[in-house]
Formats: C-alpha cells, sequence, structure tokens
C-alpha cells in the first residue's frame, strides 16, 4: 500500500532539524507588544519569552493603572508555569515523528503545531480581553464605552497609545518550522498520490 | 617718570585704536551674510553637532548650549546654590558647598577644563575653578552632575585654574593673589616681597574614578598667577603659567602692576617635580581644606576635612621651573596642537610673542639665562622666542587653534578675533566681536586635535544687541563659521552669567552616554524607601525621619500625624520611577530652607522645621503626569509635648475624625 510507505529520508531529516531548531524559542522572546505614544516617541516594549515578561513593563502598568488595568506581573500567567514543557513535548513529539517515519505520524503531528498556535492565539485572546475589559471602577480615568484589549495581531490605536502586537524572534521561528513541517506534508502527500 | 609712562601707554592706545577702528564694527545694523540663517538652523527634534561647556562665572555654574544653534539645554550648578534643584539646599547635597570656611553658597567660576586621553577629549569629566574662595570641581558628563570638589589651601583667588595635561594626570590651580603662608600669616601687607607667597597645586586625577587628590603645591616667588596651559606631545611634560604683577604690588595694581616691560611665563617640568615628589623631596605642611566627594549610589556628599599638604620649593631644586620673559602682563598662555609653541598674550602689548618648546630646551641646556627672579632662572627672551605677530590688534587676551594650522586671538580692546598663522605668525584675517571679547572658544582648540568648524566669542559687553531688560543686560556669545579663509559671523545667542572661558566638544562622545535614570535597585542610601511598602515614618527623639516614595501620582505616606512643634522633619523623598524623564518635586508649606527635586529611582532629603502647630499641605512640584495636581498630602503639626500618637498611611479613609486626638 502506499500509504502505508514510509516518509522519505531527506523528509525525515528536514523534520527533526526544523524540530531540533524549536530549541532556540527557550532562550529568545516569543511574542511581543509595542506601544507609542505622543510623550513616548522611543516607544515601550513587552517582550514575551518562555517563562517570563521583560521590557518596560512596569512603566506599561504604571500608565495603564490610570484606566484602571492591573499591573501586569508574571504569576498572572499561569502559563509560564507549563510552557516549556509544551515546547519540549512538541520538540519531543517532532523528533518522534522523524524517528517512526510514518505518514499518519507526520500528518497528526502537524494537525498537533496548528492546535498548538491556535491554541495559544485564542489564550493569548482571553487574557487580552480580561485585561482590556475588566477595569478597576476607582480608575482615575473613565472613558465612556472604551476597553483597552490590546490587538491579538497587528496595530490598534488606543487612547493616546498604538499598539502593536506580533511575533518576536521565538514566534518567527514557530511560524517557520510550522511553514516548513506544512512543505513536508504536501510533499509527503504528493508522493502518495 | 611714572606719569610720563602712563601718557605714552594712553597715547599708544589711542593711536592703535584709531587704526584697528578703521575695521571697526559698524554696529547691530552690519549685514550677515551667505546663508548664515542656515548654518545654524537645527530643525525641531534634530540635535546640535557639539556641546558647548560654558563657564557661568559670577554665576558659579556651568551653561551647556548647543551648537551650532546657540540652543541652552542645561545650566550645571557647581559653586553655588540652584533653586531648580536643590542643590546646596538639599540634605544630601549641602555638603558639596562645604568649605574650610564653612558653608560657601555663591562663587565665582571662570574656566572650564575638559578631559583628554592623548591629548584628545574622551568625554569623561569637566573640571572647573572656583575662583572666589579656590577650589577646583569635577562634573560628570554622564550625569551633568558636580561630582567632587577640592578646597586649595595656600591659594588667594584660584584664577589660574584649572587646566589639564594630556592624559588627564593632573589639574592645576595657581593662586591670583599671593599670601601670606605658612604659620606666619598675620604680617603686614606692605611686607608682600618678603612674606608672600604663590602657589600651583597640582591635583591628580584617578584614572578610573576621576577622584582628585592634592598631590603636591610648588611654592613660587610672590607674583600674581593669570592663566595656563599644558605642554603637549613633546611638550607633554611641562606646563605653563602666565604670570603679572612681577612689580610685586600690594596696593593700586593698576597702575603698580604695569610697570613692568615684561613680566613672565613660567615654565614648569611638571615631570620632573613628579620625581622629586617620589624621591621623598616634598615637605608635608599642616593645611586645612575640605574634598567633598558625591557618592551616585547613596545620593549623599561626604565631606571630609584634609589636615595636610606636600609642598616642593623650586629654589631648592633648580631644574624644575624656569621664567620666560613675556611683554605687559601676559593673560592668556596657550599651547599650539603640536605642543611646540607657546603663545603669550600680554594684555597691554601690541604684538603676540611666540615661544618654541624647543627653544627653551636649549636655553636651559646652554644656561642662556638673564639671572633670577626670586631664586628662580629666568631665560633670556630672544633665546625662547620663536617670533613675534605684528601689529595683531589691541589687548590680546586668549588664543585657540583650529585644525589647520592656525590660531584665533580675542583682542578686548579692539573688540576682534584675529586669525594668524601658526608657522608664518602672519595675520590672515580679523573680524569684529559685539563688544569686547574675552575668551574664546574653537571645538577642540586647546587640545592635541582641534576639532575646529566654529570659533565662539565669549563678549563682556552686549549693549544694543538684544532687547533692553533695564540696568542688567543678558551676557552674549557669537558664533562665527571658520571653515572658510575669513571668518563668518553666524549667531548671536544670549548665555546665563558671565561667560568666561568654554570648550566646545562633538555630541557624539557625551550624548551616548548619558545617564537616563538611577536604577532604583542600586540606590544605597540609608533612607531610601525603594518601594512603597517600605514607606514609613520614625521618630528618633526630635527627629521625625519620613521614608517617602513618590510615584505617579501619589506620595506615600500622603497623612502624617504626630509631628510636634520644635521637631526637625526630614522628608526623604524617593522617586520609585524607572523612566526617563520623570522626576518628582516635593514641596512644603512654610519650608524656609527650600524645595527638593527627585530623578527617577534616587532618594532627596529636606528638612523642615514646622514653627507652629496646625496641618500643612505638601505636594509634587514637577508636573509629572495628567494626576499631578491630585500627588499632594496633609501633615499635621500638634503643639509641643502633645499625646498625639504618631501615625501615617496613605488611600486609607478613616469613618470618623478622632477629634480630640
Amino acid at each position: 500500500m502506499v500509504i502505508m510507505k514510509p516518509l522519505n529520508l531527506i523528509s525525515r531529516i528536514v523534520i527533526a532539524v526544523s524540530v531540533l531548531s524549536l530549541i532556540t524559542a527557550f532562550y529568545v522572546p516569543l511574542w511581543r507588544i509595542l506601544l507609542w505614544a505622543p510623550q513616548y516617541p522611543e516607544g515601550l516594549e513587552m517582550k514575551i519569552w518562555i517563562n517570563t515578561l521583560s521590557g518596560d513593563v512596569k512603566i506599561i502598568s504604571a500608565l495603564n493603572h490610570y484606566i484602571g488595568m492591573r499591573h501586569i506581573e508574571v504569576s498572572m500567567f499561569p502559563e509560564f508555569g507549563y510552557m516549556i514543557y509544551i515546547l519540549g513535548s512538541i520538540i519531543t513529539l517532532g523528533l518522534l515523528t522523524a524517528l517512526v517515519a510514518k505518514w499518519r505520524g507526520l500528518a497528526a503531528y502537524f494537525l498537533l503545531l496548528v492546535m498548538t498556535a491556535l491554541a495559544a492565539l485564542v489564550d493569548f485572546y482571553l487574557w487580552g480581553y480580561d485585561y482590556g475589559h475588566n477595569l478597576n471602577p476607582e480608575a482615575a480615568i473613565k472613558v465612556e464605552g472604551m476597553s483597552y484589549q490590546p490587538p491579538l495581531i497587528g496595530t490598534k490605536v488606543l487612547l493616546n497609545f498604538t499598539a502593536y502586537s506580533g511575533p518576536d524572534l521565538g514566534g518567527w521561528i514557530f511560524i517557520g518550522v510550522g511553514l516548513i513541517i506544512f512543505v513536508v506534508v504536501l510533499y509527503e502527500w504528493r508522493r502518495r498520490k | 617718570m611714572k606719569i610720563l609712562t602712563r601718557h605714552a601707554l594712553t597715547l599708544a592706545i589711542i593711536g592703535l585704536g584709531t587704526a584697528m577702528f578703521s575695521c571697526a564694527p559698524k554696529g547691530p545694523k552690519e549685514a550677515v551674510t551667505g546663508g548664515a540663517a542656515s548654518k545654524v538652523y537645527v530643525a525641531p527634534g534634530q540635535y546640535d553637532e557639539f556641546y558647548n561647556i560654558v563657564s557661568g562665572g559670577f554665576n558659579g555654574q556651568i551653561g551647556i548650549y548647543g551648537l551650532p544653534s546657540g540652543r541652552l539645554f542645561r545650566i550645571i550648578p557647581v559653586f553655588s546654590q540652584f533653586p531648580e534643584n536643590g542643590y546646596g539646599y538639599s540634605e544630601e547635597s549641602k555638603p558639596m558647598l562645604n568649605t574650610s570656611h564653612g558653608y560657601v553658597p555663591w562663587d565665582d567660576l571662570h574656566h572650564i577644563a575638559l578631559s583628554v586621553t592623548n591629548g584628545t577629549h574622551d568625554g569623561r569629566w569637566a573640571f572647573a575653578n572656583a575662583n572666589n574662595t579656590p577650589r577646583v570641581a569635577r562634573v560628570d558628563l554622564k550625569t551633568f552632575h558636580t561630582t567632587e570638589i577640592i578646597e586649595l589651601p595656600n591659594s588667594g583667588g584660584n584664577h589660574s585654574s584649572p587646566f589639564i595635561t594630556e592624559n588627564s594626570e593632573y589639574v592645576v590651580a595657581g593662586t591670583r593673589f599671593s599670601i601670606p603662608i605658612g604659620d606666619k600669616t598675620d604680617v603686614p601687607i606692605s611686607s608682600y616681597k618678603q612674606n608672600f607667597k604663590g602657589t600651583i597645586s597640582f591635583i591628580s586625577v584617578d584614572k578610573t574614578s576621576g577622584n582628585m587628590n592634592i598631590a603636591f603645591q610648588l611654592l613660587t616667588p610672590g607674583v600674581n598667577f593669570d592663566l595656563a596651559r599644558a605642554g603637549k606631545g613633546p611638550s607633554g611634560g611641562w606646563f605653563f603659567f602666565s604670570c603679572y604683577n612681577t612689580e610685586q604690588a600690594y596696593t593700586l595694581l593698576e597702575v603698580n602692576a604695569s610697570q613692568k616691560d615684561k613680566d613672565f611665563i613660567m615654565a614648569v617640568n611638571w615631570k620632573k617635580a613628579e620625581e622629586y615628589i617620589k624621591a621623598g623631596k616634598g615637605k608635608k605642611v599642616k593645611a586645612k581644606y575640605a574634598h567633598n566627594v558625591l557618592d551616585e549610589k547613596t545620593s549623599m556628599t561626604t565631606s571630609t576635612m584634609m589636615e595636610e599638604v606636600l609642598q616642593l620649593d623650586p629654589t631648592e631644586l633648580k631644574d624644575v621651573v624656569y621664567f620666560i620673559p613675556c611683554p605687559k602682563s601676559p593673560h592668556g598662555c596657550d599651547t599650539d596642537p603640536t605642543g611646540e609653541f607657546i603663545v603669550g598674550s600680554g594684555k597691554l602689548a601690541a604684538l603676540i610673542p611666540v615661544f618654541s618648546f624647543t627653544k627653551i630646551q636649549q636655553a636651559i641646556a646652554n644656561n642662556d639665562f638673564e639671572g633670577e627672579f626670586g631664586g628662580i632662572p629666568v631665560i633670556k627672551y630672544e633665546s625662547a622666542l620663536q617670533g613675534e605677530v605684528k601689529k595683531p590688534g589691541l589687548g590680546p587676551l586668549h588664543t585657540e587653534f583650529d585644525d589647520a594650522g592656525n590660531a584665533y586671538t580675542s583682542f578686548f580692546v579692539s573688540s576682534e578675533i584675529v586669525k594668524w598663522n601658526v608657522k608664518t605668525l602672519e595675520v590672515i584675517d580679523r573680524i569684529p566681536t559685539y563688544y569686547s571679547i574675552g575668551h574664546l572658544c574653537v571645538p577642540g582648540g586647546p587640545t592635541a586635535k582641534p576639532w575646529g568648524k566654529y570659533v565662539i566669542a565669549y563678549n563682556k559687553i552686549t549693549k544694543d544687541r538684544y532687547l533692553p531688560t533695564g540696568p542688567e543686560l543678558t551676557q552674549s556669545a557669537q558664533l562665527y563659521d571658520i571653515s572658510g579663509e575669513k571668518m563668518q559671523l553666524l549667531l548671536d545667542f544670549p548665555t546665563v552669567g558671565e561667560p568666561h572661558y568654554a570648550e566646545a566638544i562633538p555630541a557624539s562622545l557625551i550624548q551616548p552616554n548619558s545617564v537616563k535614570f538611577y536604577k532604583i535597585e542600586e540606590n544605597a542610601h540609608p533612607y531610601a524607601a525603594k518601594g512603597e511598602k517600605e514607606a514609613r515614618v520614625e521618630r528618633k527623639g526630635n527627629q521625625v525621619h519620613v521614608y517617602m516614595t513618590a510615584i505617579r501620582s501619589h506620595l506615600t505616606p500622603d497623612n502624617i500625624e504626630g509631628v510636634k512643634v520644635g521637631d526637625d522633619v526630614y522628608f526623604h523623598v524617593t522617586n520609585l520611577e524607572q523612566d526617563w524623564d520623570v522626576p518628582h518635586g516635593f514641596a512644603i508649606k512654610g519650608a524656609s530652607n527650600a524645595e527638593i527635586l527627585v530623578m527617577p529611582g534616587e532618594t532627596q532629603t529636606l528638612k523642615w522645621k514646622p514653627l507652629s502647630t496646625g496641618v500643612f499641605p505638601f505636594y509634587c512640584t514637577d508636573f509629572c503626569s495628567a494626576l499631578h495636581q491630585e500627588m499632594q498630602g496633609y501633615i499635621r503639626v500638634s503643639p509641643a509635648g502633645s499625646g498625639v500618637p504618631l501615625k501615617f498611611s496613605t488611600g486609607k479613609v478613616e469613618t470618623e475624625a478622632t477629634g480630640g486626638n
């Protein structure tokens, strides 16, 4: 049966190498949020890593408290506790996919990658929704009908700030790996036609 | 005879003045030509090319300007209290103005010396002199803060200061007034020749920290020291000082110190002096002087009273100090970028002598001396002379150099800058200044590597150049383009205080290192509250210490009770911000001392002594945020001996006022 044909050796190497490159995601920021305002022409930046936050987090929090947004703390995100395990599992499963070299394994693995990415975005959206809507009723500045949910991806104007949200180096590596695996999936699928 | 000399001098001045005035200023209407405006226009949001670090004269401060725009950025308080930021008022900064005479709130700052490495600007520190109560200060160019001041014992009028050696080994400080020194200082003024001495202090500068220390003092005969320059390159081990009043007059110097045809340039072999000090030839003498150092980690200044100083007597060591005759009360004494030529500017002379370092060395080797003065050998004028710039103008004061072998000399009496060639000694160009220029500055002009491009005139008279503001007028500087053969006037710009010497340095050597704020975790102030949880009030006897924090837009604590009349209340305000350009201020009603301004991450202390009972408001004085006007609090003062307990809070609303308490 054609479908049972094992994965091409080159495909397996490509899978293994690209999955191994995900190890860098432990050490580089995954996502970044940039803010500009008239008083901040140089911009403010928050970087999201696999287990922490960096950048101008305190300054952003200090500014946001006027409109009743909570202080951003690492402890707000239980995700930082288990994201390293998720990434570890993804890398292990990827290596396993290359090792076992089954078409179905590859398809399942690709699906897993897509699902993980979607789950991460949904999770980020939910946090952003809560952070932007769940405001302190005693806030000094209250603008009727205004909420401050940060953009999921792309730019958005929030009062005097323009906010941008998008992948950082680690995020791009993740997207790149996803695309490479997608190409491998296409290639292997064609081989089986 | 004296009268005759005076008349001759007057005639000479009138005569020369008439000659000079044929090309003299035509007044403010004179056209500024050739696109001057575009040459000084720095568009909004763009930066200037140079920092101009300008002495403030009698205001005791330094002004920081941009060039070519002439815009004033900042005033750095050095030897004077400064209401803008609490310098000299806050408990942390008061010791910086401490001296052996006690607290001196205001002095006179004349000259700037920027630190150099291999004779070239390194952008680390600016040194400045206090003229009246003799001191030298060091300003850190990362923070633009005065970080150290050292007092100079045995000095009277620290004018010949600060000048710096080519690797910032030493900053020197020569006394203007010779004074009686040592054990016997209560002597008749008329015993000048017998009892009065001059001193030159060699202040060592630590290579890493910049910390200053008086390495040794050279004793000299009683004269007035005016200005100086270190040698560079071949003359790097030497220092040159102008001195006047070799007549040793002690009254009506205007006349009595202008009698001799020639005074001196004093050449000092400081490498040799250093060797003698190492060989133990120095003598330790008792001297009381203050040494004040700012610790940037605690924001606190410590003042230490020093007890002794090392002195070297050059009359006992013949090969350290030499005099070179120089016409008519020399003022400026400037070495060219190669270090070979020394330009003396006799302020009453009608020529500029240029001395050669090589010839000075030959003269010393050949014992080519015309005699001695106060036990110091005097080199023959002709033996040291390279040549004279003939008829350059009237009243030469100072000379700076460009990067193309030209010198620029300021002329007070004829009110002009004269450009001449250092090699040929020929005058190339002259241009009027408005009016009566004193010092002048070419970027990098005193260094081995001038940056050139501009010359700035610092004028003594402003008169009709600006809209008048009553009898007290603004002081003024003028910017000239020197990139071409002819000098071109570009801009007049007002200055604060009275500008004396200034230096200009490329922005690229300073801008990248400029500190934006202090890291709160590195704040080691003993009374810092590094978070609102640490904010509190503590009583020690009649001292009340308020550990207060400031962050947009509240002070913690903002309600304080239990303070009594007769207490000394110390507000230690820590600015918790960790962002660029978010200072907070602090002021309390009835403070007879001052206000304070606190930079992000820093702690500053205001002492307040309540004299009456009541509730006193305090607030943030620096518009910090949209809710700045809400950044306020109250302190309750009860009668002495009252039983009101000490308490403090922020954001705590009590249900009911507890009236009787």
